[in-house]
């Protein structure tokens, strides 16, 4: 028998970690410029469609199919495109249908990938990242959610990190944030810096809509963690509200640190902190009391807000802060449980600051920097093979025009409301071969 | 006839054509433009990085005046744009040739 409260809400939950990816454009697409809002979105989008087929044909397998040596990936043609998976195996005692979660883990898959996105805006083709993305998700991403979220249970033998480590993970600290921050610095490595970088001024295009980004992703986060309990329980419940203060606290750490330092408190800054907070929860969200998960919080929007300032320093041009969010925030929540993961939490483990000394500390400390090491020299090797091959980055001078016109054809906006910016009527082929070389002529 | 052509602070817009119509100025035209005098740009920040704006946001306000308004109508703009802050803005006049109202053809000051 199914049990129908549990799976109502897992489906749920996954429609909406869904939407962190569409959110997640809108928070990246307005931090760019004008020029690159679309290609910024497009590149959430084009992950979102990519991986959701990739993880119906060999993903799903390769990460929650059966071991296939020492924790580290899972068996990809066991379950492939989701072979056997379509009866009803739920138990006498309940349980969820497995498509379920083969859909709530799927939606993960798909924003990892988004999220590296924005340590490349402004300059790269839009083929090059979609053959990254698919290239990514199959030798880093899949394999990392196998060491994290795919416990053993009864014949199946799952990963490393989940099983054999014991590190605490609940929603993908790890899996997820650790592992894109890591390939985001990476691949801003491996492109280099958008032309003008620490020059001209790259100002956000337009912050209403990386608040309304902020927005969304904090609303579908709620199903990324509450959700991960896999059950609608009281281990969801607590997630739920971890995820509320430590997000709360969060942003008044960022909002605070700029009063401080930089005199205003800011609209963008209020966004980044509700990120950071959100990205720090993740992985304590059931393992930490809510006054823990304050703290962790607090620190986490204070440490993001002064670690974006390191790209200017170290001279990378991690265009959207992957790295200053994702990995810092990340390292943070992860590491953070080792401190303060409480036993009456629902994880049930003590962390150094409730007298469990540092047996949880050195397991979290251990399962961060695997994940962090080995996302980072496989993201450098993709991208400098990619690059040495059918290029990465498009030309200086498609560049500097704006990656929108020049990669997808399309503007972002169109304020003009006075006269003709052209003509509607459709080209016959060989007009439109006309109209091309014209324009080549008068380049 | 003058064209008197003032840059004045955005805010400050309301109180200039309040005071020009108190004056019997019968049109204006007013765009928004950008740009810096003295008072130069402002700095903004994002995410702790500062970037310095060289543009501030103005106000052009353009009036067509006869010759012998024009002293007047200069006079109403810089008291109702003043605020006695760096950045107020400027006022200056020019001399037209001609002017014609387009409905009717009428020239010169009939066409004011």
């Amino acid at each position: 028998m199914v049990n129908t409260g549990d799976t109502a809400w897992i489906l749920t939950s996954a429609a909406l970690v869904l939407l962190m990816t569409p959110g997640l454009a809108l928070f990246y697409g307005g931090m760019v410029r004008a020029k690159s809002v679309l290609n910024m979105m497009m590149m959430s989008f084009g992950a979102l469609a990519l991986i959701s087929i990739l993880w119906v044909l060999y993903g799903y397998s390769m990460a929650f199919g059966d071991d296939v040596g020492a924790g580290l990936l899972g068996d990809p043609g066991q379950y492939f495109g989701l072979k056997g998976l379509m009866e009803d195996v739920t138990s006498e005692d309940g349980g969820y249908p497995i498509m379920a979660f083969v859909g709530f883990q799927a939606v993960f898959a798909i924003i990892t990938v988004a999220l590296i996105s924005g340590a490349i805006a402004d300059r790269a083709k839009f083929g090059s990242w979609m053959v990254f993305s698919a290239v990514w998700a199959t030798i880093v991403y899949f394999p990392v959610a196998h060491w994290v979220f795919d416990f053993s249970a009864d014949e199946h033998v799952g990963g490393w990190i989940a099983n054999n480590l014991a590190a605490l993970d609940f929603a993908g600290g790890t899996a997820v944030h650790i592992n894109a921050g890591a390939a985001g610095l990476a691949l801003a490595l491996v492109l280099g810096k958008r032309r003008g970088f620490g020059r001209d001024a790259m100002r956000p295009h337009n912050l209403p809509l990386v608040m309304i980004g902020a927005g969304l992703l904090w609303f579908g986060w709620f199903g990324f963690n509450a959700g991960s309990a896999l059950a609608a329980n009281n281990t969801a419940a607590v997630a739920w509200v971890n995820t509320l203060v430590a997000t709360a606290a969060a942003t008044l750490g960022w909002l605070l640190v700029e009063k401080v330092r930089d005199g205003h408190s800011t609209s963008l800054g209020a966004a980044s902190g509700v990120v950071a907070g959100l990205v720090a929860i993740t992985p304590a969200c059931a393992a930490v009391s809510p006054i823990g998960a304050m703290i962790i919080g607090v620190i986490a929007g204070a440490l993001c807000a002064l670690a974006v300032g390191l790209k200017y320093k170290l001279g990378y041009d991690d265009s959207l802060d992957v790295v200053g969010v994702h990995l810092v925030g990340g390292l943070w929540g992860t590491i953070a449980i080792g401190f303060f993961a409480s036993a009456d939490s629902p994880s049930a483990v003590d962390g150094l600051f409730y007298g469990g000394g540092v047996d949880q500390l050195w397991r979290q400390v251990v399962g961060a920097l695997a994940v962090l090491a080995f996302s980072f020299v496989l993201t450098w090797i993709i991208g400098t093979v990619i690059q040495k091959t059918i290029g990465f980055r498009i030309s200086e001078e498609d560049e500097i025009t704006g990656i929108d016109n020049v990669v997808h054809a399309e503007s972002g906006y169109d304020f003009a409301s006075l006269g003709s910016s052209g003509s509607t009527a459709p080209l016959s082929g060989q007009a439109r071969a006309e109209a091309r070389n014209t324009e080549r002529t008068l380049a | 006839m003058k064209l008197v052509t003032a840059i004045v602070k955005p805010f400050k817009l309301d109180d200039v054509k309040n005071a020009l119509e108190l004056i019997g100025v019968a049109g204006l035209t007013v765009s928004e433009v950008q740009g810096f005098g003295r008072q130069r740009g402002h700095t903004e920040v994002y995410r702790g990085a500062e970037y310095q704006v060289d543009f501030v946001p103005k106000v052009r306000i353009e009036v067509v005046v006869s010759e012998l308004d024009a002293a007047r109508v200069v006079d109403a703009v810089v008291e109702a744009a003043s605020t006695g802050q760096i950045g107020d803005g400027k006022v200056w006049v020019t001399t037209i040739d001609e002017i014609v109202r387009v409905r009717t053809g009428e020239r010169g000051d009939d066409a004011l």
